[in-house]
């Protein structure tokens, strides 16, 4: 019976006569009882202790209640029953929940206050950020950490910026790749006045370099549009940020070392850099810029598969890149850009790519219609 | 374009194997993006720059594996045995050059008594490997040559050819020329042409002519291997509309001194293939030399682009192995006066030689360096703006949507800038080459990309939808393009009402009416969390577009201008876009809420003494609305009255037709002391006053 003993230990509980009938008096006495009663329900340890508690408080010969139906409300004084009797009413009724309640292993209170923590939790619809600008956003911040300023430009060009002044001649098959979407109704004005949709940020170079002398540091994020039939991983809209660093002695090793600073600092420092030559007509030498792939950590495998964003190749190509090619400058030669004294790396990179292979989304038309079910995954 | 390495291992004794080759050839530019089948058939599928036609070749990249291993590069056989007839000057055929600055050199040689047949397994083979079809042996050689050395050549049948001599010349007006593909085309006098004595029979270096091409009876042979401009080949290219392997090598430049090389090589293969003997020697008419001027080099410019510690003699063997010669210049070895090989038409600049060192010296050799700076890091005028309205819009459960920036001319016409209320006078921007019909315009609102994003979601059982997008539009605005900045939300009837917050319902009639003015409200309410991120005071009124519920939509202006318009979506729109629900659309002109700026934050004291709250019953006409009242309260000279705001509105009941009653409640503080109650019993009387003079009527 030791059960019953650990109960009995607690059980301490008197009721006492009453002189003060006031009704905060007797609200404290209350107050008292209704503790005690609720004490000796948590200390119950099993049926026994259950059954001595219950008769305890209950019992109609000599249980607590009966006590104090005969000593406070059959006591008192006349004038003080009414009060009396509105404060034992509402304790019986009290102490007869704290009892009936009350089982084996813990104290009716907390049985009944207990709730399903399990459930899941009211949410409040928070939205999500688009994964193009979420991306976006990263790779400026990881330039602004390195003294890039943000610089922006028209997404409706002229020949002049989008191609003349990146050293792309008129009529010179380099423009065959880029798939230009043209504005109707040009055929007026001089070529390199007409209207087209950037291909590229790079026109932001030129027009960045007209308005600021050197030295410079810019990042260009920005809409770019191709004629190209929207599927899984094409679409006429899409979106690239373009770096460009001018100074004095500013050498290929300089593109090289921002590049892997920036390239660790978006992929994590694990990854390694592979610079392969390249061909774009405003940069010269030019380079595609490679990283270890981010998937599959280099090694081409996923498990026993083969790793598909990078082809098994373990490689994934990120951004094309070079030194600005001398006759870019001479463009904006009058504004402090004069080729024997400056020189200066470009870099450009497709956001959305790098949004799909990060995420690792199947098909890039998601990022354009909208769909709740797709954009919520990124909240 | 497909290549096969054994081919390229005819010209260089390689070492390495196939794989090792790729990846090789690939660090130094000539990118091997494939590789496949195996052997002898293994074939690399290339990409080579536009800026690169000398390796869209065998040779051209043998050349590039040489110098890679600084191994010595074979030159391809030439003719193996010498004309037996008579001197270059004793022509066998006249070549005449009337345009000898679009052709600089004309080679020719005639091969008379050869007979056509198929072409020797070994040749067919390989080009079958490059997906070249096997026609004959002298067509075959032509196509042969053109993968092993790059340069492109045509034959003839001689005794097609009218009047014993060739011609290249302009087209003349209304001539036709049908090609070897079978179609006619008609020439302009801005087509070059190859022609004898009578009539064009080539294209020049895109296509020759149909009715003077090889067949089965031809014995005597006329070789062309001419040097085109690159500017008319493209130009007539796709005037034509007529893409050759012949054309595309043309208009990036072949090699100006494979002409008679290349002519050698055809020869040899028809001879070697189907007898017949040469007559004469090599006819090659140059008309006008295209030698590439010496490039100066100097080492220090190579250090000051590529950086690290190059030296001369590094440089020096670098582009030795290329092909260039090198002949130091000035004191010591600091410069050279670089010769540019024939077949390196991109190579004309310093910047293009330090370009080749670096590729052949490796670019994973250069060490990573970060430059110093001392600029200073600007930030966009509007980049905090932009963060602001984005933070709020995702704080408020809207999720960020990007359409596309294309919409139809109807669309256009309908949800212009000009019906927005944004601006008056623009005009839309169309496309040349547009996509489709549906994507021919360049977008004037963002509402069209969002109203087709809410429909895909509503018809993907997607009922609550809740978007929002930044971004420009286009268009022209007085003669100037101009690409205003918007915002736009979007949502579904089913996603407003679900935010609608748990208690705060303001009208508790019953009816469709009352819960279209809750959701209303619910949609106001986050167009208002929006705007209050910006500075001014906001005003609305009910001049909205067409495409907007005309009775449950607003204006939002701020000092007179325009910044926004919202509201539920016409029933038009609706049924015309099929939505099923109805939707809220807000737009934005963040131009004018930039101008506005952030909202600057003042501290307002706490108030310490006791508010105190009153409450007015009171039944209006449907006239009369909350800002008149707001107004009349406010109009009623009591400094103290803190808020004024409704609490209650019902419709029908007790309630005659054509009013309503409203709960309203003012509150009452000042700074200075604790209210006393005979005080605001005579502030509640001048409200009741100012608010019975509207027409109210008070409650009991």
């Amino acid at each position: 019976m030791t059960s019953l003993c650990s109960w009995s230990r607690i059980v301490s509980y008197t009721v006492s006569k009453l002189t003060d009938y006031s009704a905060a008096a007797l609200e404290t006495v209350a107050g008292a009882c209704v503790s005690a009663c609720a004490a000796e329900a948590a200390e119950v340890r099993s049926e026994a202790d259950l059954k001595a508690f219950r008769d305890r408080w209950m019992a109609r010969k000599n249980g607590i209640l009966t006590q104090i139906n005969d000593l406070w409300l059959k006591g008192a004084p006349k004038e003080a029953k009414r009060e009396a009797g509105l404060h034992v009413n509402a304790l019986k009724t009290r102490i007869t929940e704290i009892v009936e309640g009350a089982h084996v292993g813990g104290g009716p209170s907390r049985a009944a206050e207990q709730v399903d923590i399990t459930l899941p939790g009211a949410r409040r619809a928070i939205g999500a950020e688009h994964p193009v600008i979420r991306t976006m956003h990263e790779i400026v911040g990881v330039f602004q950490k390195l003294g890039y300023s943000v610089a922006e430009g028209p997404v409706v060009e002229t020949d002049y910026y989008n191609f003349e002044a990146l050293n792309f001649p008129p009529n010179h098959p380099a423009r065959d790749t880029q798939d230009t979407l043209f504005i109707a109704g040009q055929e007026a004005k001089p070529q390199r006045e007409r209207l087209l949709l950037r291909t590229h940020t790079s026109p932001v170079q030129i027009r960045t370099m007209e308005k600021m002398r050197p030295p410079i540091r810019i990042v260009i994020p920005g809409t770019v549009h191709r004629n190209d039939p929207p599927d899984a991983s094409h679409s006429p809209m899409f979106h690239q940020i373009e770096g460009l660093a001018v100074d004095t002695n500013i050498t290929f090793g300089d593109l090289k070392g921002t590049l892997d600073h920036a390239m660790k600092a978006l992929f994590g420092s694990n990854v390694k850099t592979h610079f392969r030559p390249s061909f774009f007509p405003f940069t010269e030498p030019s380079a595609e810029l490679y990283v270890t792939c981010f998937i599959c950590g280099g090694s081409g495998k996923r498990g026993s598969d083969p790793c598909r964003p990078c082809k098994q190749t373990g490689w994934i190509e990120v951004l094309g890149c070079g030194m600005v090619d001398p006759n870019v400058f001479e463009f904006v030669k009058d504004n402090g850009y004069d080729p024997k004294k400056v020189s200066g790396f470009a870099f450009g990179m497709g956001v959305d790519r790098l949004a799909l292979l990060k995420y690792g989304v199947d098909d890039l038309q998601y990022f354009f219609q909208g769909d709740v079910r797709f954009l919520e995954q990124f909240g | 374009m497909k290549l096969s390495p054994q081919w390229i291992r005819d010209f260089v004794d390689l070492a390495v194997d196939d794989r090792r080759l790729a990846e090789d050839l690939t660090n130094v530019g000539i990118s091997v993006e494939g590789i496949s089948g195996s052997g002898a058939d293994t074939v690399f599928e290339m990409e080579i720059g536009t800026n690169r036609p000398d390796a869209m070749n065998h040779y051209g990249v043998a050349r590039e594996a040489a110098a890679v291993y600084d191994l010595p590069l074979k030159q391809p056989s030439a003719l193996s045995r010498q004309p037996s007839a008579k001197p270059s000057h004793d022509a066998p055929f006249p070549i005449i050059v009337e345009e000898p600055e679009l052709c600089p050199r004309f080679s020719g040689r005639v091969i008379r008594g050869t007979r056509i047949k198929p072409s020797p397994d070994k040749v067919a083979r390989r080009l079958q490997l490059l997906d070249q079809r096997p026609i004959s042996n002298a067509v075959d050689a032509t196509n042969y040559v053109l993968w092993e050395i790059g340069k492109p050549t045509h034959v003839f049948d001689l005794d097609l050819l009218e009047g014993g001599k060739i011609v290249v010349r302009k087209a003349r007006a209304g001539e036709v020329l049908k090609t070897l593909d079978g179609v006619e085309r008609k020439l302009t006098t801005d087509d070059l042409v190859v022609c004898d004595a009578k009539k064009p029979v080539g294209l020049a270096g895109v296509m020759g002519g149909y009715d003077t091409m090889i067949t089965e009876k031809t014995r005597n042979i006329v070789i062309e291997s001419a040097w085109w401009d690159p500017a008319i080949i493209r130009k007539m290219s796709r005037r034509h509309a007529l893409h050759t392997d012949a054309s595309h090598r043309f208009e990036r430049g072949a090699d100006f001194e494979s002409t008679v090389l290349s002519c050698d090589l055809v020869a040899r293969m028809i001879l070697e293939s189907g007898g017949g003997e040469l007559v004469g020697g090599v006819v090659d008419v140059v008309s006008k030399r295209m030698d590439q001027a010496p490039v100066v080099l100097r080492v220090e410019e190579v250090r000051r682009i590529l950086g690290g510690s190059l030296d001369a003699g590094r440089v020096f063997h670098l582009l030795k192995r290329l092909g260039f010669e090198l002949i130091p210049e000035g004191q010591a070895d600091a410069r050279f006066r670089v010769h540019i090989p024939s077949w390196r038409l991109d190579v004309e600049r310093e910047i293009d030689l330090i370009e080749e060192i670096a590729r052949l010296h490796g670019y994973d050799k250069f060490e990573s360096t970060l430059p110093a700076y001392s600029g200073a890091v600007v930030e966009l005028p509007h980049a905090a703006m932009d963060a602001a309205f984005r933070q709020r819009a995702l704080a408020l459960g809207y999720d960020e949507a990007m359409s596309l920036t294309f919409i139809s001319h109807a669309d256009a016409e309908k949800f212009s800038s000009a019906a927005a209320g944004f601006s008056a006078s623009a005009k839309v921007l169309e496309l040349e080459n547009p996509l489709s019909e549906e994507a021919s315009v360049m977008r004037t609102s963002l509402v069209p990309g969002m109203l087709d994003m809410l429909a895909r979601n509503l018809n993907r059982d997607v009922p609550e939808a809740r978007l929002f997008e930044m971004g420009s539009v286009y268009e022209l605005s007085g003669g100037e393009r101009v690409e205003p900045r918007r915002a736009c939300l979007g949502a579904t009837a089913a996603a407003v009402k679900a935010l609608l917050p748990a208690g705060a319902t303001l009208d508790v009639s019953k009816g469709e009416q009352a819960a279209a003015a809750e959701a209303f409200r619910g949609f106001k309410g986050d167009v208002e969390s929006l705007l209050a991120a910006f500075a001014g005071d906001v005003s609305f009124d009910r001049e909205t577009a067409e495409h907007f519920h005309p009775g449950r939509s607003a204006r939002a202006l701020v000092n007179g201008a325009v910044v926004g318009q919202f509201g539920q979506v016409s029933s038009e729109v609706a049924a015309a876009r099929k939505l099923r629900q109805d939707v809220y659309i807000a737009e934005f002109d963040l131009e004018q809420l930039y101008a506005l700026g952030l909202r600057p934050v003042r501290f307002t004291p706490l108030g310490k003494y006791p508010a105190v709250e009153r409450d007015f019953s009171f039944v209006f006409s449907d006239e009369v609305s909350f800002e008149q009242m707001r107004r009349a309260a406010d109009g009623a000279g009591v400094v103290e009255l803190r808020a004024f705001r409704p609490v209650e509105i019902f419709r029908g009941g007790a309630i005659a037709a054509g009013k309503y009653s409203v709960l309203l409640r003012a509150k009452f503080q000042s700074d200075e002391r604790t209210l006393r109650e005979e005080e605001v019993a005579q502030w509640s009387g001048k409200i009741v006053a100012a608010l019975t003079g509207l027409g109210g009527t008070q409650r009991a």
